[in-house]
């Protein structure tokens, strides 16, 4: 385990700065959010969840997948570079990294999104192990330790000295780069990290939904859980806003669209919602027609037909955003616990 | 420092060109449509699907009706619906569309398939998914016994592929087709009524495999009545569609349950729909 050396982060970003773009959450307009850091942002590492996940690094928001010059009867199709800056992701929770497993699993799956491939090829990601676990908090109950992230670089703060651990050869070969500011840490102080580790483990075992049960959403029970009629009273209050998408770290759903600039066709990709009813609609017909159907289809997806295709892994993390951010106060802890078996 | 990678992927089209568009009712088209130095766009099997898109319209998913062996050209048989059809109907030839694909599964045609009697039941422009499937069995004869085909539509004039089913399929040795149209109208002499119930009259063996595609309520009556000559649900295929966006199993919007009907499918048999959720 290596430490840093000094107390003052701005050092140690300015140092990362000057090698790549780095994106740290940020303070912007009361909500903290993932940005590129420079000296005069209100960097906020002691914020826990940002508002929008780090997938936007990945998966953003919206991005131009090609464009179309359209000149009478010729289209002439434009593809996208191929190359892309390295870049650099700090304070990674590890909800968000494992949320990154999921989304590779959709993306890297053949064949390949090389959208996303090439960002994550250019993304080194530094995780922060979480010391101070919030009430919404569930990311155990998926089998993450919140103080072991998955990232290419995993960062413990103890008594505000960071502690740095290269994960993969990304992280080692950029952890070289940063040797100057970087030192052994000593057996006292690894020990130090592990007793934190431990403290926090234990905080997170007694927070309200850490011992939420799912291990019945197994996929020879998909019919079971898609009728039981406890669906019919946990929709109700869903107002199909679509929140719980967007802040959802393992949400994947896209729409393309073409935009006409005035100067050709540009076809975009932008996440969407399986709580739209535009989500699914069609020229001849609509098959999931109520609010009950989306807001099932979202639920099923995470705990049933993802994992039943992707070994059992869950597509949730138990960052707590949705349980955050639902303006009714639905949240797929309480759906869990609906038709969980007990 | 830069990372590359080789932007190989299946959400950037090809161009194709609209070398020839025929109409084949009075709301159906069909378009011979190949690469511009005349090649064909890519290889597929009967039963897949493309993406089409006229930039700054639309993309949306078509069936390719035209067989495998067919290397001039592959065609699209569409029906106007919609914004995006309704501008492919205003196109002449000479044009250019963008196509992506092959996308999905297809009809078991070199295994499963070989050397049973086939039924092919279709309902408008249900047929155009499994024309492909006719086509190719008809390319490879000896390949598979009986051919047997079921059309219905609206009248006469909304049959698709009318001139060749009624014409040219029924010359290749033991292949036989049954059109019929809903209501009584001059100038057909032909079986009238729905396709459910001229399935059954039909009483076909029932040793039979088939291949059903039309609209949702077609397919549920003639289902049951299938059932009830004493077919299983194991004989019975079809082909789904729902709104898609990306055709490659990521996008997120066309999934039946666990099953995602651009990569899974759009090929499935009625016994493994039967364990999926019926949202579709």
């Amino acid at each position: 385990m290596l430490k840093f050396t000094s107390d003052q982060m701005s050092t140690l970003f300015s140092a990362i700065s000057a090698m790549k773009t780095l994106y740290v959450p940020v303070e912007k307009g009361g909500e903290v959010t993932f940005g590129v850091w420079s000296e005069t942002e209100k960097v906020r590492l002691d914020a826990l969840k940002t508002v929008k996940s780090a997938k936007d690094l990945f998966f953003p928001q919206a991005e131009t997948m090609m464009g179309f010059k359209m000149e009478g009867k010729n289209i002439e199709i434009q593809v996208p570079e191929e190359k892309m800056d390295e870049f650099v992701v700090f304070g990674v929770r590890a909800c968000d990294a494992k949320s990154f497993e999921v989304l590779d699993n959709v993306f890297l799956a053949e064949p390949v999104d090389t959208y996303y491939a090439l960002r994550r090829k250019s993304g080194i990601v530094i995780c922060a192990a979480c010391t101070r676990p919030e009430e919404s908090c569930f990311c155990n109950v998926f089998g993450i330790d919140a103080t072991a992230p998955a990232g290419d670089i995993v960062t413990w703060t103890v008594d505000g000295t960071l502690y740095w651990e290269a994960k993969t050869e990304k992280g080692e070969a950029f952890t070289a780069q940063l040797s100057e500011y970087l030192a052994e840490a000593t057996a006292e102080e690894e020990a130090a990290v592990a007793a934190q580790n431990e403290a926090v483990k234990a905080i997170i075992a007694k927070l309200p939904y850490a011992n939420l049960k799912v291990d019945g959403f197994t996929g020879d029970r998909m019919m079971e859980y898609f009728n039981s009629p406890k669906w019919a009273e946990l929709y109700q209050a869903c107002l199909g806003c679509g929140t719980c998408t967007f802040v959802c770290p393992t949400c994947q759903c896209y729409d393309i669209r073409d935009y006409d600039t005035g100067h050709g066709i540009q076809r975009y990709r932008c996440w969407d919602s399986c709580m739209y009813s535009e989500f699914t609609k069609m020229a001849g017909g609509q098959p999931r027609l109520t609010q009950l159907e989306r807001f099932r289809q979202r639920f099923m997806h995470k705990l049933l037909y993802y994992p039943m295709n992707n070994n059992g892994l869950f597509s949730c993390v138990g960052c707590g955003r949705c349980v955050n951010k639902c303006p009714i106060s639905m949240n797929i802890a309480k759906v869990i616990k609906a038709l969980g078996d007990e | 420092m830069m990372s590359e990678i080789t932007r190989e992927d299946m959400h950037i089209p090809k161009i194709g060109i609209v070398r020839e568009i025929i109409q084949e009712t009075p709301d159906v088209k069909t378009f011979r449509i190949n690469a511009p130095d005349g090649s064909p766009l890519f290889d597929h099997m009967p039963g897949q699907c493309a993406m089409i898109s006229v930039p700054g319209v639309g993309e949306g998913m078509f069936s390719i009706p035209s067989s495998p062996t067919n290397r001039e050209y592959m065609e699209f048989s569409i029906k106007m619906c919609g914004c995006l059809t309704s501008w492919l109907h205003s196109m002449e030839p000479g044009q250019m569309v963008t196509v992506r694909g092959p996308l999905g599964n297809h009809f078991p045609v070199e295994n499963e398939f070989i050397g049973k009697d086939i039924l092919v039941i279709g309902g408008g422009i249900g047929i155009a998914p499994v024309r492909s499937v006719v086509k190719y069995m008809l390319d490879h004869r000896q390949d598979y016994g009986r051919i047997d085909v079921v059309y219905g539509a609206r009248s006469k004039e909304d049959l698709v592929y009318y001139e060749e089913m009624s014409k040219e399929w029924p010359k290749v040795p033991n292949t036989y087709v049954h059109l019929t149209i809903d209501r009584e109208q001059e100038g057909w002499d032909g079986p009238v009524g729905f396709v459910p119930n001229y399935v059954k009259e039909l009483n076909f063996p029932t040793d039979k495999t088939v291949i059903m595609c039309g609209p949702p309520i077609m397919i549920k009556f003639t289902l049951a009545g299938l059932m009830e000559l004493g077919f299983q649900k194991e004989q019975v295929y079809t082909t789904m569609e729902l709104r898609m966006k990306c055709g490659i199993g990521k996008c997120g919007r066309c999934n039946i349950g666990s099953k995602y009907v651009c990569k899974d499918g759009p090929v499935f048999r009625f016994d493994e729909l039967d364990e999926l959720p019926n949202e579709y």
